[in-house]
């Protein structure tokens, strides 16, 4: 399989807080893959350092066999990884239209565009004026979402796509992944919830404490082995 | 009384035009730019130098002394300010405070303590007869229309640019904007650019309408900060009829007595802070 990305023992700090003790991680094309875990287990810190938020050494992250690790976010996004941070982040006095075109500064040519996105979530259209963090939680994840894909990235890292949002609202959501990995793009999901991230990936990894405690194709892993995982107990 | 409001409001239009510099480096980066004042009075010693060497009109003086602005203002911001942003907004006020001290000291070495203008001929002396017993100065008229161009474009730019668009983002959200791909510290050295061409030219104009001295900073500065406080955060609209509103009260002050002016201006500040702290705009844009 083609591999895009890879980690090798990926530390990563918070001052002087270790939050990452080695992390082991391969992304393959065309993928979409789960990392699951409890509060505090290194998942959102994990994807802030593939994405160049949290510092890290050079070699510990392979983007197509080239050290990428601590350069800078701007930089990356570039390279063709961009990320829906979690808590969606949305700048407030930019209007919709104005958030997504925010992903348009990567200068990546590919197959979205504004009239893409609003094909795929027709509300956004209607609401391109309003200001991005006057929408409803779910509207102000698909505005997240598109602004990340308007950067065209080649791997689209998801930071908890369901939290704070209704389960009918996150089932809409997650129904759109199929036409978002339609043309190959490989897909990363944080999730806090474990059925839905084995229900919608192909490989699973699971954090505890800042170390991958079980990694395996989704279907293949019991609820048994997950549950050890998760918690350590 | 007709006559000392609208000489109070062309007086606001100049202040507009100290306060703008002051709100957009405040509305992008949160810095508050102790210095600014002494900017306005760097720029205005500037022009009076470069008159000592060119024989230039004050008007085409400040025209040209725009692009050297800009460049300053982008390495201050780039190789200084930007390392002091952060949480804390003290290393910030301490530096610019410094910046205030050096450049004070400077103009003084240089130019001694002696109040000095720049000379705009006749167009500071003519005036245009607006019916009645009331006249309008053709320079503080050409500032406020000036000061009001200024705020237009500075509003259109953050609201239709590309370039306004990324002040927001920075502005609102510094890490996600540079996961998006802006480089902040290039953004905030912009920002401070810009400042510095509504500084220059707030300064030239200054130096036509009246006298400056080196040590005038810190009023200037208490001038635009007022401005900005009283027209609330929200939108350039707002520092402008902020200013507008501080010339007005000066002048009335004054109108009643030569000391009160000012006064007058502190006392509308004090209430605006006591009665509606987020200011008569706040957040609209």
């Amino acid at each position: 399989m083609d591999n895009l990305l890879k980690t090798q023992s990926l530390e990563a700090f918070y001052g002087d807080a270790q939050a990452l003790f080695g992390i082991d991680f391969e992304l393959n094309k065309g993928e979409l893959v789960a990392i699951i875990g409890a509060n505090g287990a290194g998942k959102s810190t994990f994807l802030k350092s593939l994405t160049g938020l949290v510092k890290s050494k050079r070699d510990a992250i392979q983007w197509k066999g080239q050290g990428i690790g601590g350069l800078p976010p701007g930089d990356i996004v570039q390279l063709g990884l961009a990320m829906v941070p979690e808590g969606r982040r949305l700048f407030p006095s930019l209007t919709v239209e104005e958030n997504l075109k925010m992903g348009t500064l990567a200068k990546r040519s590919g197959p979205w565009s504004l009239e893409r996105l609003y094909k795929l979530f027709p509300i956004l259209k209607e609401k391109r004026n309003a200001p991005g963090t006057s929408l409803s939680g779910g509207q102000q994840q698909m505005v997240a979402i598109g602004r990340a894909l308007m950067s065209n990235p080649e791997v689209l890292l998801c930071d908890e796509l369901s939290l704070g949002l209704a389960p009918i609202v996150i089932r809409e959501i997650y129904n759109a992944m199929p036409a978002i990995t339609a043309e190959g793009m490989t897909v990363v999901v944080v999730e806090q919830d474990v059925s839905l991230a084995k229900q919608v990936s192909q490989r699973l990894y699971c954090f505890q404490e800042g170390t991958v405690s079980l990694q395996g194709a989704s279907d293949a892993l019991s609820r048994e082995q997950i549950s050890l995982a998760y918690f350590g107990v | 009384m007709l006559d000392t409001v609208l000489q109070g409001l062309l007086l606001g239009g100049l202040y507009g035009l100290f306060a703008l510099g002051l709100s957009l480096m405040f509305g992008v980066m949160r810095l508050t730019n102790v210095a600014h004042g002494d900017f306005i009075v760097l720029a205005a010693f500037s022009a009076i130098g470069l008159t000592a060497v060119l024989s230039w009109h004050p008007m085409l003086l400040g025209m040209v002394i725009v692009l050297p602005s800009f460049v300053f203002g982008y390495c201050v911001q780039r190789y200084l300010l930007n390392g002091t942003l952060g949480k804390d907004p003290l290393p910030s006020m301490v530096v610019t405070f410094g910046l205030s001290i050096v450049i004070q000291n400077g103009l003084l070495q240089l130019f001694t303590s002696d109040p000095r203008s720049l000379d705009a001929g006749d167009l500071a002396l003519d005036g245009l007869a607006l019916g009645g017993e009331v006249y309008v100065g053709q320079l503080p008229l050409l500032i406020f229309v000036i000061a009001m161009a200024a705020t237009f474009g500075l509003q259109m730019l953050f609201k239709h640019s590309a370039l306004g668009r990324s002040f927001r983002a920075v502005s609102d959200d510094r890490e996600i904007a540079e996961l998006m791909g802006l480089n902040a510290r290039k953004i905030n050295a912009l920002a401070t650019a810009l400042a510095c061409v509504l500084i220059a030219v707030a300064g030239v104009l200054h130096g036509m309408r009246t006298t400056v001295s080196p040590s005038d900073g810190p009023m200037l500065l208490l001038f635009a900060f007022e401005a900005v406080i009283v027209g609330g955060m929200g939108s350039f609209w707002g520092t402008f009829i902020g200013a507008l509103i501080l010339g007005m009260v000066q002048q009335i002050g004054f109108y009643f007595d030569p000391g009160w002016g000012i006064w007058f201006g502190h006392l509308v500040f004090l209430a605006v802070l006591v009665l509606r702290p987020q200011g008569l705009f706040p957040k609209t844009r």
